[in-house]
């Protein structure tokens, strides 16, 4: 019986799909453009398709001719012979690294000839990080410095000498800057200490036609653009508004310290940095910031502030009611909504609310998400615009019970809105936007207003608290 | 003493002098006129020849908060593309009117209407409809429902559209209202008809 064990532990071991190795890029930097291609392995090099390399620097075509591929660039006459380590580049032999091939009609050369072969063509010299399969045509390249200021939370400041675009990512212990099309070359040495304990070091490292810039840091760190993309700051995420423990709402405040529960582990001493990510409750999100300033809802009066303001309130209610809320933002800083919405799901809240305020009409406006058709999900991966179809019904239940509450003092709306990040969002998710209560529009600067919104909204969350958390 | 021919050129000269100072004075009046005319940036009126068809508008109200079923009757071309381009010129007209529910900045237009395919609308505005747009979620939703309602009641067999502004992908209306997808005309008439269920 023993063999049929292994003829089943072989099937099993057949039946899982191999892990797919990383897809291997080379990104070219230009002045005319940045990009990245595919790179193929042939005979355990690395090539690329030469017609695709050129195509975005300028004119180019390619044919085949009797036994040779003819590509003309702009003015510039090649030929590339299949099989051969030499092509012909404006009347000159230019030696390659390894064979060229066709296949399918498609030129492909070796990736380290490009250093040889762009110059011919171009009539400039190129740069090109062999490893990391970067190459960088006339350009500079964007540069940065970093700085980190001693405030009281901490700032990692990374200045660049152009606008960046990176795709960011934080789990426990570190944010990573992935710069795909940003031309981002070494400042200084590869990892910088910070003698910080929230912030302790960065890394530089180049691979697989990008730049992966790694902050690490015991504590969730949230990073923000600025200076229209030339300034990232990263900062620990904002405390809890208040203690995370999910004690009852009336309960009251303990004297003493909570025996320890038995058969725990005896507990760690009190750190001030714990390690563990926090559980919030809620993201409380103030709308608009930095430079996008919202709409003017007078000559002065911009809704970045007043959206910001309610926010804050909001969260102060919840951390009097012992309740763990995660402020997005919490200074005049811009963000995306993609950056909302990814800062949002990596702290997994049972809701998320984007508070917004208008001068137009009066009370206030719950708004769920207005998803667009049935997206299709692929294998593990979740259409990012119908991200939050799943948790639609808890977003609902919410919404309603805070326009019950509100009703109470306040008139109010429930609507559904194409408003992102709410599609975007992997948890009960509502935005309210808040309108003068008499239609004077000093109601939204007054804290007397700001603090009943957001106390009616609090206790409403309160109420179904419970579902909510079941909806995590 | 002056010779007699020369008396006839000069009240020749004169006479020619007189008539082209009346006409520059006549032509500096039409520039004038027509450079008045050139401020004027409100959308060139549909055509108003040709037979005129019973339509449904769906017009914002900003006070209400929701849209309203308008009939009227427009001059409709033959073609379905430059029937939703004068479907949606007709629904501007409103909103351009001083008396507007839902006021548009002074020179919002919709410059083109693509028929994609069988089932996508494209709607391409002008820049001055977004940039001067009233910012807020309803205020900006109201507009997006009022456009694609009007154009799914009106033209069989829209089920999506899509906005652009200046023929150009936008992230957002005017700050709110996502214009970087697709909108289902469907999930839009049932949004609007809750509105009107709540605002009863």
């Amino acid at each position: 019986m023993r063999w049929i064990s292994f003829v089943l532990a072989g099937c099993w071991l057949l039946a899982i799909p191999a892990p797919t190795p990383e897809e291997k890029r080379i990104s070219i930097y230009s002045p005319a453009a940045d990009y990245s291609l595919s790179v193929t392995e042939r005979e355990g090099k690395d090539y690329v398709g030469l017609l695709e390399i050129l195509e975005p620097l300028g004119g180019v075509t390619a044919k085949i001719e009797g036994q040779k591929w003819q590509l003309r660039f702009n003015d510039s006459d090649a030929q590339f012979t299949p099989d051969s380590n030499k092509a012909r580049i404006r009347g000159r032999d230019v030696d390659l690294t390894g064979r060229f091939l066709l296949e399918n009609n498609r030129g492909l050369v070796p990736v380290d000839s490009l250093v040889t072969l762009l110059p011919n063509f171009l009539g400039i010299p190129v740069v090109f990080h062999t490893t990391a399969r970067r190459l960088f045509i006339s350009e500079a390249g964007t540069t940065y410095k970093t700085e980190l200021k001693k405030t009281t939370p901490p700032k990692l400041v990374l200045n660049f000498s152009s606008p960046v675009n990176p795709t960011i990512g934080t789990e426990p212990g570190k944010l990573t800057m992935i710069f795909l099309r940003d031309p981002l070359v070494p400042s200084g040495p590869e990892t910088v200490n910070f003698n910080d304990k929230a912030i302790s070091s960065a890394t530089f490292k180049e691979n697989n036609g990008a730049v992966e810039v790694t902050v690490n840091g015991p504590v969730p760190l949230l990073a923000s653009f600025s200076n229209d993309g030339r300034t990232i700051t990263i900062a620990p995420a904002p405390s809890p508004a208040s203690s995370i423990t999910p004690a009852p709402l009336a309960a009251p405040p303990t004297a003493t310290p909570p025996a320890p529960v038995a058969g725990t582990a005896p507990s760690a001493p009190p750190s001030p940095m714990p390690a563990a990510t926090p559980r919030y409750f809620a993201v409380v999100d103030a709308s608009h910031g930095g430079d996008e300033r919202g709409a003017a809802l007078s000559d002065k009066l911009a809704e970045k502030d007043v959206s910001l303001a309610f926010a804050q309130h909001i969260g102060q209610e919840l951390g009097s009611r012992g309740i763990a809320a995660l402020m997005l933002r919490d200074s005049d800083s811009t963000l995306t909504v993609d950056q909302r919405a990814s800062n949002a799901n990596s702290a997994h809240p049972a809701i998320y609310i984007s508070v917004h305020a208008t001068s137009e009409g009066i009370g206030v406006r719950v708004y769920t998400a207005l998803l667009p058709s049935a997206r299709e999900n692929r294998g593990p991966f979740v259409a990012w615009d119908a991200a939050q179809a799943p948790f639609l019904s808890a977003s609902q239940t919410a919404a309603l019970r805070v326009a019950a509450e509100l009703r109470k003092t306040i008139a109010v709306r429930i609507l559904a809105a194409p408003l992102r990040p709410l599609n975007n969002v992997t948890s009960a998710a509502i935005a309210i936007e808040v309108a003068p209560q008499t239609g004077d529009l000093a109601d939204l600067t007054s804290s007397n207003y700001q603090q009943l919104v957001a106390s009616s909204i609090v206790t409403a969350l309160a109420a179904v608290r419970d579902q909510l958390e079941s909806s995590r | 003493m002056i010779p007699r021919h020369l008396e006839i050129g000069m009240g020749v000269l004169l006479v020619a002098v007189l008539m082209m100072a009346f006409y520059v004075h006549r032509m500096k009046g039409r520039a004038a006129e027509t450079g008045v005319r050139v401020a004027d940036t409100r959308p060139v009126a549909p055509p108003v020849a040709g037979p005129t068809e019973q339509v449904i508008l769906y017009v914002a109200y900003d006070d209400a908060g929701l849209l309203r079923a308008q009939s009227a009757r427009v001059p409709l071309p033959a073609g379905r593309q430059q029937r939703a381009q004068e479907l949606l010129r007709a629904l501007l007209g409103i909103y351009l009117d001083k008396n507007s529910p839902h006021p548009f900045p002074t020179g919002a237009e919709v410059r083109d209407v693509y028929i994609v395919d069988p089932g996508l609308a494209v709607i391409d505005t002008n820049s001055v409809l977004a940039d001067n747009h009233r910012s807020g979620i309803l205020v900006e939703e109201l507009t997006i429902a009022s456009l694609v309602r009007t154009l799914a009641a009106n033209i069989p067999g829209i089920n999506r559209v899509k906005i652009l502004v200046e023929g150009k992908e936008r992230d957002t209306l005017a700050g709110h209202a996502d214009l970087s997808d697709f909108y289902d005309t469907l999930a839009i008439s049932k949004a609007s008809d809750q509105w009107a269920a709540a605002g009863q």
